[in-house]
């Protein structure tokens, strides 16, 4: 009795304040954003980055955190369309099994951006994919390296994961520039799991077979945190990282610029993680009718030493 | 009859022996300058001093493994178990100003507190031991990851560094702590009755209680030395690399650890423990990732090539093939004798 009241009073204010938001759509853009999770430092940067975007545009982000669950962002994507946002950003978890939510999304005509990975699905289902090109970083990496060792150069490589495209793509466009210098050679490859143990044993024995690494010019690491543990390797057999052998990486953690100030390390590639600006964008050109790409490719820069102490200051 | 069964337990104990031997050997062909050994900056340096660097946390984690299989348990916690103390010695080192042996105390503690829990998940409440500590190995790394925040965790600390990456009488600092440690569990277990007690509670449980032997107390020690290994891995791990990684630190490593006591020759259903075969078993397997790394082959050959080898191993050491080689070599002998 007492409860119904209340609500009763309340429907004026609740039927006004709907009123007010439906009479002003432009007024504040409601979106969703179902992250993953925040199993890296990466990811939280992402998250933050994104969180920061909607907030300088003022849009009202709605943000759910799948703890690494597919069925919690299928709920997460369920509850945005229920509750009728203007646009959901997705960072699926895994590539199969989005065809359903996503063609419920499409019947209740919201358009879905997919963030830094992509899903098994027919591309009609989603508006684009904003993430970086694994292949354009590997590439970028190469052309570094040829430009700095005037392209005569002995390179090791250090390999993610067996069979991640990260891996595949990253090492798929650093052979692709390289081939076109016939005086650079990868002398010896192997997977270190895209961890800092594993990039340290792998390197170790790479020291080892290549006569204590006196001949080795460059280390590329298919990621910054097997480069940290290639750097300890290189330390530990009395050789100067950067200098004897340079380092050359991927991700921009910051750890890496640690070891870029601290003349440990030449480069990194940054896997770019403002994707809410292209996102945010692609929505907005999407919604004034305009045709957009299936993917955004939003790869970032190369950094080198000079700015790593600022770049480790504003990460850390 | 005596020396029969005891050349019965020397082909047995030699097969590890012999695999190791022969491993070492080939990959010497392959590899040149696999034996090499030089002297670097006052200590020793090679690939067989790398080998014995990087089996040494496989190598502790198999020493608790051996212990707890003997006793008809297994342990599968001792991934997540080095992902914890790792973790905490990380955070210890770089949020508190705690005196490194008081971090390294905690951290070792740490690891002995999950394993009083799996044996008394075992012991008291008679859980079983694959299930027991599959909970901790599910649940420790999402403790490792809530001590680090979910970053890798850099420290320094010089103590610390030294445990794993410093040198001792020209060795690497941490193939002598494991080797000391290994020699103390041999002779406690080998010279007093502790070992028998052991084997007696892995071989018949019910009897053994019968005799007289508190099977419940036994099990719950041996967990929580296989969480003090564990915890000393752990902080050799993340003293390697000068960082606790809790989602990869020790990942998949209580299978090598299990990998190693089986081709030790103990049976998983129990009742034996061969710790220095144990260890032997472990250097095996840092032989063969060695070998690969060295060797230069392509990244997508490592794991087929791994398992073709330990196959291998065990098909080595199996009943059937010994059985097969006895009686080859006593053909070949009554042949010549002829």
């Amino acid at each position: 009795m007492k409860l119904s009241k209340t609500f009763t009073s309340m429907l004026p204010a609740l039927v006004a304040s709907t009123a007010v938001l439906l009479s002003s759509p432009t007024f504040a853009e409601t979106y969703g954003f179902s992250q993953i999770g925040s199993e890296s430092g990466w990811r939280t940067s992402e998250t933050n980055s994104i969180k920061a975007e909607a907030e300088a545009r003022g849009i009202d982000l709605k943000f759910s955190d799948a703890q690494q669950r597919q069925e919690n962002q299928i709920k997460a994507v369920r509850s945005f369309i229920a509750q009728g946002v203007d646009g959901i950003l997705l960072a699926p978890v895994v590539e199969t099994g989005w065809d359903q939510v996503l063609r419920e999304a499409q019947r209740a005509e919201i358009p879905v951006v997919l963030i830094d990975r992509g899903v098994d699905a027919d591309p009609s289902l989603y508006l684009t994919k904003v993430a970086s090109d694994f292949t354009e970083e590997g590439a970028l990496a190469a052309s570094w390296l040829a430009a700095e060792t005037n392209g005569v150069c002995d390179i090791v490589e250090l390999q993610g994961t067996v069979g991640s495209s990260a891996a595949i793509d990253r090492k798929t466009g650093f052979d692709s520039v390289i081939s076109n210098f016939p005086n650079m050679n990868i002398i010896r490859s192997q997977s270190g799991d895209f961890t800092r143990a594993g990039g340290k044993e792998v390197m170790e024995s790479f020291l080892k077979a290549e006569g204590g690494g006196s001949n080795i010019c460059a280390l590329f690491a298919h990621n910054d945190d097997m480069a940290l543990g290639a750097i300890q390797a290189i330390k530990e057999a009395q050789l100067q990282p950067a200098e004897d052998i340079l380092v050359l990486s991927i991700d921009a953690v910051p750890d890496i610029f640690r070891a870029m100030a601290d003349g440990e390390a030449n480069a990194t590639i940054e896997l770019n993680p403002h994707l809410g600006g292209p996102a945010f964008d692609a929505i907005a050109a999407h919604e004034r009718g305009e045709e957009v790409d299936k993917w955004i490719k939003a790869n970032g820069p190369l950094y080198l030493p000079d700015t790593a102490e600022a770049e480790y200051q504003a990460r850390r | 009859m005596r020396f029969k069964s005891i050349m019965r337990l020397e082909a047995r104990t030699l097969a590890p022996i012999v695999s190791l031997f022969l491993l070492i050997v080939g990959t010497a062909l392959v590899v040149p300058g696999f034996l090499k050994l030089s002297i670097v900056d006052g200590h020793i340096y090679g690939s067989l001093i790398d080998i014995l660097h990087r089996s040494t946390p496989t190598a502790l984690i198999a020493l608790g493994m051996a212990v707890v299989i003997g006793t008809k348990g297994i342990d599968l916690s001792v991934g997540a178990i080095i992902a914890i103390c790792g973790a905490v010695t990380a955070v210890l080192t770089t949020s508190t100003e705690l005196h490194p042996l008081i971090v390294l105390g905690c951290a070792l503690l740490a690891g002995m507190a999950c394993g009083l829990w799996n044996g008394t998940l075992v012991a008291v409440f008679g859980i079983q031991p694959i299930v027991a500590t599959l909970i901790l190995m599910v649940a420790g790394r999402g403790i490792a990851q809530m001590i680090t925040g979910g970053q890798i965790v850099t420290f320094h600390s010089d103590f610390i560094d030294a445990i794993g990456n410093g040198f001792f009488m020209g060795l690497p600092a941490r193939v002598v702590l494991a080797a000391v440690i290994v020699a103390i569990t041999i002779l406690v277990l080998r010279k007093t009755a502790l070992g028998m007690f052991l084997e007696a509670v892995g071989g018949n449980s019910e009897a053994s209680r019968l005799v007289g032997i508190d099977s419940k107390l036994l099990i719950i020690m041996v967990y929580v030395f296989s969480g003090f290994c564990a915890a000393l891995a752990g902080v050799i791990i993340a003293a390697d690399i000068r960082g606790a990684d809790a989602n990869n630190a020790g990942l998949w490593l209580e299978l090598d650890a299990i990998l190693a006591v089986v081709i030790a020759g103990a049976s998983l259903s129990g009742g034996r423990i061969y710790l220095g075969l144990t260890i032997v078993g472990a250097l095996i397997i840092q032989t063969l990732t060695t070998a690969i790394l060295t060797s230069g082959l392509p990244a997508q050959y490592n794991l087929i090539v791994k398992a073709s080898i330990i196959l291998l191993v065990l098909l080595l050491q199996s009943k059937v093939t010994q059985n097969f080689i006895k009686a080859r070599v006593q053909s070949f002998r009554r042949a010549s004798d002829a």
